[in-house]
């Protein structure tokens, strides 16, 4: 997988990377260009493109030193807003919706129960995402610009770190395993499904904050102390 | 008497062969592998799924937060134990159950990782019964009607450790993390009634 594979080829042969690439403001419709072509065209860094593939087809993928290098800053703090935009506005919605179904066909008490967790999950997610955006990543721009106004650092991001995958298998072990059998069977197992996927994909971006972000974040600040 | 499995993941073969000497007299110990990379260390944990693993963190290098967690999550009986060589941030001790440090002696060393196997132990021995015990699902109606450590621990007149070592139970058994998945499992078990939970 380099920069001349075909970006069809890449795609099809990984059908997960299909969401991601709204994220990187990419559409469909490549015909036989190379990945560094449509990178190009819509304005991102397509080594770091090759980087997010490489983590969402292995999970255990690590980065070398030259790859986190090769990173910008404008391509992955867009990348990171832009999948938290998905998760919140699209994903969860989705998953909801289904669950208020669920829900209705529960008795009160269950019912209850569960919409207070999800509604629990949301809010924790919503804070979790928040605190990046309105804390760890203006930290970063102003790091990259040289305009560092107060007393942070990457560790403290990544020591707190919470994890937001937990509670959505929590959710599953719920459906699958406790839920009266009687209740939407059909249902369950769909909504199950989409839990799955939003939660190893969650994984994946957790990873790509873990194991690209923070060694990234790590190298600015080190730039920034030397000067 | 078990045998228990170790690595000795540290990039130094100066220091790897320095601690294997400390570690040859201890009977209840079989050294699976000594490795010096984080790719070769991951083949080996998949591989022989070891007890303890002695670790030097230069070994994870870039992003070592991350890694640890993971190791953590795909071997969870084994248990970690931090070789320190050079400065290291206090944070990222958490993970470990054991510290040795370069310059303590082979008695010192010994005896940290005898009661590091005495532990491995104590876990393989738990039976491994779905159901929740009585006294778990004392301790789950509790924790969902939000009480912490200490009051349950009070209310049930056992020692906080206890209720900790139950809470871990309880997760191992019913696959559910959280505690407002927790609550969650105990009102669709008719454990507690939703009037005890949402009071506000």
């Amino acid at each position: 997988m380099t920069e001349s594979t075909k970006m069809a080829e890449l795609v099809m042969s990984n059908p997960n990377l299909m969401l991601t690439l709204s994220r990187f403001g990419i559409e469909l419709g490549f015909c036989d260009h190379s990945v560094k072509e449509v990178c190009t065209k819509a304005g991102i860094n397509p080594a770091f493109f090759l980087l997010v593939c490489n983590i969402y087809i292995n999970q255990d993928y690590i980065p070398s030193e030259n790859e986190i290098q090769s990173v910008d800053i404008n391509s992955i703090l867009t990348y990171l807003s832009n999948s938290h935009k998905y998760y919140v506005e699209e994903r969860i919605p989705h998953i909801e919706l289904h669950l208020e179904r669920i829900i209705k066909a529960c008795p009160n008490k269950f019912g209850n129960t569960i919409n207070r967790f999800f509604a629990e999950y949301k809010k924790e997610v919503a804070n979790h995402f928040c605190y990046e955006e309105f804390t760890v990543f203006p930290y970063i721009n102003s790091l990259a610009s040289k305009t560092i106004d107060k007393q942070f650092s990457i560790h403290e991001f990544e020591s707190n770190h919470s994890n937001i995958e937990d509670k959505l298998g929590d959710l599953m072990s719920i459906l699958i395993k406790y839920l009266p059998a009687e209740i939407f069977p059909k249902e369950r197992i769909e909504i199950s499904l989409d839990i799955m996927d939003l939660s190893s994909d969650l994984r994946c971006h957790t990873i790509v904050e873990e194991r690209v972000l923070v060694p990234f974040v790590e190298l600015l600040e080190k730039q920034c102390h030397e000067n | 008497m078990k045998i228990s499995k170790l690595i000795i993941a540290e990039p130094s073969p100066i220091i790897s062969s320095g601690l294997l000497k400390y570690l040859e007299d201890i009977s209840q110990l079989n050294i699976v592998s000594i490795v010096d990379n984080i790719d070769d260390l991951k083949d080996r944990m998949l591989i022989h799924n070891p007890d303890i693993l002695i670790i030097n963190p230069l070994v994870l290098g870039y992003s070592n937060h991350s890694l640890i967690k993971q190791f953590q999550q795909n071997n969870p009986s084994t248990h970690y134990v931090a070789l320190i060589s050079t400065y290291i941030d206090k944070t990222f001790l958490k993970y470990f159950k054991e510290t040795i440090e370069l310059n303590e002696t082979k008695q010192k060393v010994v005896n940290k990782i005898i009661n590091v196997i005495n532990s491995t132990d104590e876990y393989s021995s738990q039976n491994e019964s779905f159901d929740l015990s009585n006294r778990e699902t004392d301790v789950l109606v509790c924790v969902a009607k939000g009480m912490t450590n200490k009051d349950i621990s009070d209310m049930l007149n056992i020692s906080v450790h206890t209720v900790i070592s139950h809470r871990k139970n309880i997760v191992k058994k019913t696959g559910i993390k959280s505690v407002s998945g927790l609550t969650v499992y105990a009102l669709l078990n008719n454990l507690v009634e939703e009037s005890e939970i949402y009071e506000l």
